[in-house]
């Protein structure tokens, strides 16, 4: 067996941002949407701390950043998907339909 | 790199970044003030967020004077990461033109709503914050935190109304539809950055330019999926069919003043981006994205402008009028990436973009404004029931409306018409005769629907016969965009000129030496 190398990092990146995709298109409840999203920008996270072993810092800081940016995008989606609760009792996509066309 | 950060970061650092950090002060202050306003004083947010834009302004100009005294086309700051040329002053003066009168527009409109917080003037100057880090950024790390700062902004902001339902809806679909298309656009990043090896654009397009003379005979897959994923991000940020379908329900479930905001500012925003990065960055790989972008306006023009044939909302129909704008802006994109460098169709098309992009914040926001002021105690005015017969009820907003429906359809004496002039001539210069044919033919069905609208206005009876109520601020905001619509139509060489010079030609060569 050859050691763990970059690629093997990248093909994991590569599935969990294909895995994210499809649940951010198939499922219906949003909160588990919003976890589809987190998947994605870890993706991208694992992409960049795997390439800056090749490249050096500037992929790490770029993850940090994108650790901030998915912290903060949950905390306004989850306050977000509260509002929209408190006035329809749902967290279900489907049901989201005031508007449409 | 080495040595303490005192040593790197000098006074012309944060001299370039003064305009960005004046209004990021403005923006927290008025957070603070706002606890210690009493009910009735809230309008004084207001007046703080439209002096932290004059401040930032004066800002600017500071910049454009020691840039003028240093003899410089721009300068960097921060190790490269940000870029003060005259493209990013360009687009800075734009947003604080949308920023300043959405501000006028909304002071009334919060008031209705009776959701006049001190939030909102600070998130709409925090999205400008970063709107000025996006057009700014040459690292694409500054970029990305800029679109997000400017993204979550404006997702609280359209969802501000909280116990309305639609504008409830409009914020979840935004959040949902915005954070996926930002997660795409990441990994698109991430993979440039494993591509070339560096976050900045000329290092990311020297890499690729590497990258090509490595194997000259066929273009790179895994830079073919991270150019398909980075313009799928942008894409779905400037709301280009098939990536839209976000945008009319944000836009029409959004407070009015905040669509107008998104319409213009947020819009501008995504095009200095996209400019930024397909033509600094990304320019080795225009022979993949040319036919992309191809697809992608033929696929807005005639999706928008069928869809807004039959819409009955105003905001929903405006909406679908944006995203035909943005098909046509693609056309000059087409046209200025379809040519080698100092072709003049490079410029026109670079030109008519820019161009439309003024003229654009300009009329659309005056459409808005007037929509805005529909809003009474009582109706939500956003229904075209509700403008008929606004002639009898309000006519100078009626005829000023007119004139901005006049000037998005591009009738000849007004602003519209001459991003629209630009943008064809480019394609025609570039030899996009069937774009070009194509472009017009649309612009007639766009005809239509604005006169829709006209018609109700000056040949329907109104439904409710009282005067139309309009507020001082929402006259100002109205008169100045009306103004700058008859003016850059009828004394269009002074703002083509100030285009040229934010392109750099005739003076120097700051868009030459970062181009090539």
């Amino acid at each position: 067996m050859s050691p763990i190398g970059t690629l093997h990092y990248l093909v994991v990146a590569a599935a969990l941002f294909i895995l994210g995709v499809i649940g951010v298109l198939t499922r219906r409840n949003v909160v588990i949407v919003l976890m589809s999203i987190e998947l994605i920008l870890n993706a991208v996270n694992l992409n960049l701390v795997a390439f800056s072993r090749i490249w050096g810092l500037h992929g790490q800081i770029f993850a940090i950043f994108v650790i901030t940016d998915a912290a903060a995008e949950a905390a306004v989606g989850l306050g977000i998907l509260i509002a929209f609760f408190r006035n329809k009792e749902t967290v279900n996509i489907d049901e989201v339909d005031l508007m449409k066309w | 790199m080495s040595g303490n950060l005192a040593q790197n970061f000098g006074r012309v650092d944060y001299l370039m970044a003064l305009p960005v950090i004046l209004l990021t002060l403005f923006a927290l202050g008025i957070l603070l003030l706002d606890l210690m306003l009493p009910a009735q004083w809230k309008r004084v947010n207001a007046f703080t967020a439209l002096g932290g834009i004059l401040f930032s302004a004066s800002g600017i100009v500071k910049i454009q004077l020691a840039l003028n005294a240093a003899g410089l086309p721009g300068e960097s700051a921060f190790l490269n990461s940000i870029v003060v040329d005259r493209f990013t002053i360009y687009f800075w003066y734009l947003f604080l033109a949308g920023a300043a009168i959405s501000i006028l527009m909304s002071m009334r409109y919060l008031e209705i709503e009776h959701e006049n917080h001190g939030e909102f003037y600070s998130l709409l100057l925090f999205s400008v914050v970063g709107m000025m880090c996006m057009a700014a950024g040459f690292d694409v790390v500054l970029i990305f935190i800029g679109l997000e700062l400017m993204a979550i902004s404006t997702y609280v902001l359209v969802g501000f109304l909280r116990t309305d339902r639609r504008s409830n809806e409009a914020a979840l679909k935004y959040l949902l539809l915005g954070a996926f298309s930002s997660g795409i656009f990441a990994y698109g990043l991430s993979l440039f950055y494993g591509l070339t090896g560096s976050t900045s654009l000329l290092g990311i397009r020297s890499g690729l330019v590497r990258l090509a003379a490595s194997h000259p005979d066929h273009v790179d897959p895994v830079a073919v999926i991270a150019l398909l994923t980075v313009a799928t991000g942008l894409f779905f940020k400037i709301a280009a069919i098939p990536f839209h379908q976000w945008l009319p329900d944000a836009y029409e479930g959004a407070p009015t003043s905040v669509t107008g905001f998104m319409s213009v500012a947020v819009k501008a925003a995504a095009w200095a981006m996209l400019l930024r990065i397909f033509i600094w960055g990304l320019y080795p790989l225009r022979t993949v994205y040319v036919p992309l972008l191809i697809f992608v306006s033929i696929l807005t023009m005639t999706g928008a402008n069928l869809a807004a044939l039959t819409q009955s909302n105003l905001k929903r129909l405006l909406a679908y009028s944006s995203i035909a704008h943005v098909g046509y802006m693609l056309l000059g994109l087409v046209a200025l990436a379809s040519v080698t460098y100092p072709a003049p169709a490079f410029f026109d098309g670079f030109k008519g973009i820019l161009l439309y992009l003024l003229v654009y914040t300009f009329m659309n926001l005056g459409a808005f404004g007037v929509i805005a002021s529909l809003r009474q105690r009582n109706v939500i005015g956003d229904e075209m029931d509700d403008i008929a017969g606004l002639y009898f009820r309000a006519p100078t907003e009626a005829v000023l409306m007119l004139i901005f429906l006049l000037s998005l359809a591009g009738i000849p004496p007004l602003a519209g018409f001459y991003g629209k002039y630009f943008i064809f001539l480019s394609l025609i210069e570039s030899g996009h005769y069937v774009l070009a044919s194509l472009a017009v033919l649309y612009a007639v069905f766009g005809l239509y629907y604005y006169m829709r609208i006209a018609n109700q206005m000056f040949m329907r009876e109104a439904l409710d016969k009282t005067l139309l109520p309009i507020s001082a601020g929402m006259r100002l905001a109205l008169g100045v965009t009306a103004f700058a619509t008859v003016y850059i139509g009828i004394f269009p060489e002074q703002f083509i000129r100030i285009v040229n010079w934010s392109l750099g030609i005739a003076q120097t060569a700051s868009v030459a030496t970062l181009v090539r």
